[in-house]
């Protein structure tokens, strides 16, 4: 039984150093270096060559669009680009790769240095980078034969190689994290990155974005490292902070107790949501990395970095900045759009014509609700931003209600076409027509002469349910705000 | 010595090697004779002559992202010692050191 501390109390007698390594796969066409597609679901092993598979008289060729989005990722986090760095082999025994060694990065990555600003609550960390550089991913194996497919216990293990050989680039922080909150705010935040920057799909439930989490306790005050634990396995939001929390809480009951921190790489059990050890870490030593022979050195130009730093999108906390700016949102406003991914959504609808706070609204909660009960994305409904933005401009013209415009939405998630469409084929337009307005005005008054009649005599309040009966009788089609202007002036309050 | 012979071992065990007691002694022997020969180069190497480690002066070569034919896997799985589900069957992982 692992003893834990309360996770409270240990932040307020520790302080908790982290540090993260995500992995990104890149989405480029094509391997690293080898021409297999990169497709994610591929049936097993369709997507191999001489190359990946590692056959005697294969030769690997450097990808150029692998170069490209890792001088992306580096510019945009304000890594220096090195002019001259080599691919190393990393030589180590185990099924995932077939060659026995990676092609991968080691004294010489092509990215050194740089920051991520992560947001959390209102307030600014920045993360520092130590190192971006590229490597080649492995294998996937299927365990069989022990608990719930874990490796320990497993009689046998099945390996698909399409994932071999997938470039994959490995960002490095500084250990300066010091909450499981910033710690889950940077993968969000370098998550919105790699979409914003095209290269990669991040998705952390398909392995395109995996992270791992090195955490270490020292008494507050203390400069120096404790030891670290180095947690696998992080394929969630949920997972990065949950680890982290269990890490800290796991590793103040040990030193609570007298005891030490073991140097070891552990592995984290999303059901439970706990880290157990594993292997002891090997010593970089025994990878015996040397110079990849088989490929040239990179000398990339500074022509060629300016060219990709020209070429940079509008990154995600530039953009943020200029929706703060430009339409007036705030912090609060713009974390909330982040988090229920609507920011694409709401920008279109307001270049569409929409008032800011009115598209923001629509997005955050008529339409988030939808979602939410048909399982999806807000941004997966059938409804463009110029959709929800001619909706809303129906409303402030007064041609809809605000229960109508429901209506409306309803339709055009049904499939049925483009608001202006739903709105004629339902028949849904607010009734205009004041004789239609006025018999149906009448018909209430003389259907409840009770009612009326407290009317005329004073109790203005009474009106409402001879509203609700015109808003009946005209199916919701009736402006609330006129119907009971026209009550009061046909019984005499007006 | 230049190499121990329980680097030798070390190494062995690293390179999944099988060596016995006569080849360590032999090898760890051959092995420091070559590290020596090696270490005379850096009695010539000046401070401002950068160690080769590619023969050809090439640098940045490069293929365009672009898909390339991927082996048929009835062909693949044939190369493997054992194959299951479409799979590379190999033996248990771990408990193997």
């Amino acid at each position: 039984m692992t003893l834990l501390a309360d996770f409270t109390d240990a932040v307020a007698r520790y302080e908790a150093v982290i540090g993260l390594e995500t992995h990104v796969e890149l989405g480029t066409t094509s391997k690293m270096f080898c021409g297999c597609a990169t497709e994610f679901g591929a049936p097993p092993n369709t997507q191999v060559c001489p190359t990946c598979l590692g056959l005697p008289g294969s030769l690997p060729v450097i990808n150029e669009n692998a170069i490209l989005f890792a001088v992306r990722i580096g510019l945009a986090l304000h890594s220096s680009i090195a002019d001259w760095c080599r691919f190393a082999r990393k030589n180590y025994f185990y099924p995932d790769m077939p060659k026995n060694f990676q092609i991968s990065q080691y004294d010489e990555p092509l990215c050194v240095g740089g920051h991520l600003d992560v947001e959390v609550d209102g307030q600014t960390h920045r993360v520092g980078i130590t190192r971006v550089h590229l490597e080649e991913d492995t294998g996937k194996s299927l365990h069989v034969g022990g608990a719930t497919g874990r490796i320990h216990g497993a009689t046998h293990s099945l390996v698909d190689y399409n994932r071999a050989g997938i470039p994959l680039v490995e960002i490095v922080t500084e250990p300066e994290i010091r909450s499981p909150e910033v710690a889950r705010a940077y993968v969000v935040e370098l998550r919105e990155l790699m979409v914003a920057l095209g290269v990669s799909d991040a998705r952390m439930e398909q392995g395109s974005l995996r992270c791992d989490a090195n955490v270490s306790l020292r008494q507050h005050g203390e400069s120096r490292l404790g030891t670290r634990s180095e947690t696998k396995n992080l394929n969630s939001l949920r997972s990065v902070e949950r680890a982290v929390r269990y890490e800290i809480s796991r590793q103040a009951a040990r030193l609570d107790a007298g005891g030490r921190v073991v140097q070891e790489t552990r592995h984290y059990d999303e059901g439970t949501g706990t880290t157990s050890g594993g292997r002891t870490k090997e010593e970089s030593t025994d990878y015996r990395y040397f110079p990849e022979p088989d490929l040239t050195p990179l000398a990339l130009s500074a022509d060629y970095v300016a060219a990709v730093r020209y070429d940079l999108p509008e990154l995600p906390a530039q953009r943020r900045a200029r929706m703060a700016e430009k339409f007036g949102f705030s912090p609060l406003d713009l974390e909330q759009m982040r988090n229920g991914g609507v920011l694409d959504r709401v920008e279109e609808t307001i270049a569409a014509g929409a008032p800011p706070a009115e598209a923001r609204a629509w997005w955050l909660n008529d339409l988030a609700r939808r979602a939410a009960e048909a399982g999806r994305e807000p941004a997966e409904l059938a409804i463009t931003g110029p959709d929800v933005a001619r909706v809303i401009g129906m409303v402030a013209a007064g041609t809809l209600t605000s229960a109508l415009a429901r209506q409306v939405v309803d339709g055009v998630l049904a499939g049925e076409g483009p608001p202006d469409e739903v709105v004629a084929t339902r028949g849904l337009a607010v009734v205009r027509d004041e004789s239609a307005l006025g018999a149906a005005v009448d018909e209430a008054i003389a259907a409840n002469p009770d009612v009326a009649d407290k009317v005329r005599g004073g109790k203005l309040p009474a009106v409402g349910a001879l509203v609700g009966a015109v808003m009946k009788a005209t199916k919701g089609q009736a402006d609330a705000q006129a119907v009971r202007a026209l009550l009061l002036e046909r019984l005499g309050q007006g | 010595m230049t190499i121990t012979r329980d680097e030798v071992a070390h190494l062995a065990r690293l390179a999944r090697l099988a060596l016995d007691e006569t080849e360590l002694d032999h090898l760890s022997g051959q092995l420091d004779v070559i590290l020596n020969s090696v270490a005379r180069v850096r009695e010539v190497a000046a401070a401002d002559i950068p160690p080769t480690s590619h023969a050809v002066p090439l640098t940045n070569v490069f293929r365009p992202d672009a898909l390339r034919p991927s082996l048929a896997r009835e062909e693949v799985l044939a190369m493997a010692p054992a194959a299951e589900e479409g799979r590379f069957r190999v033996p248990r992982i771990l408990d193997e050191v």
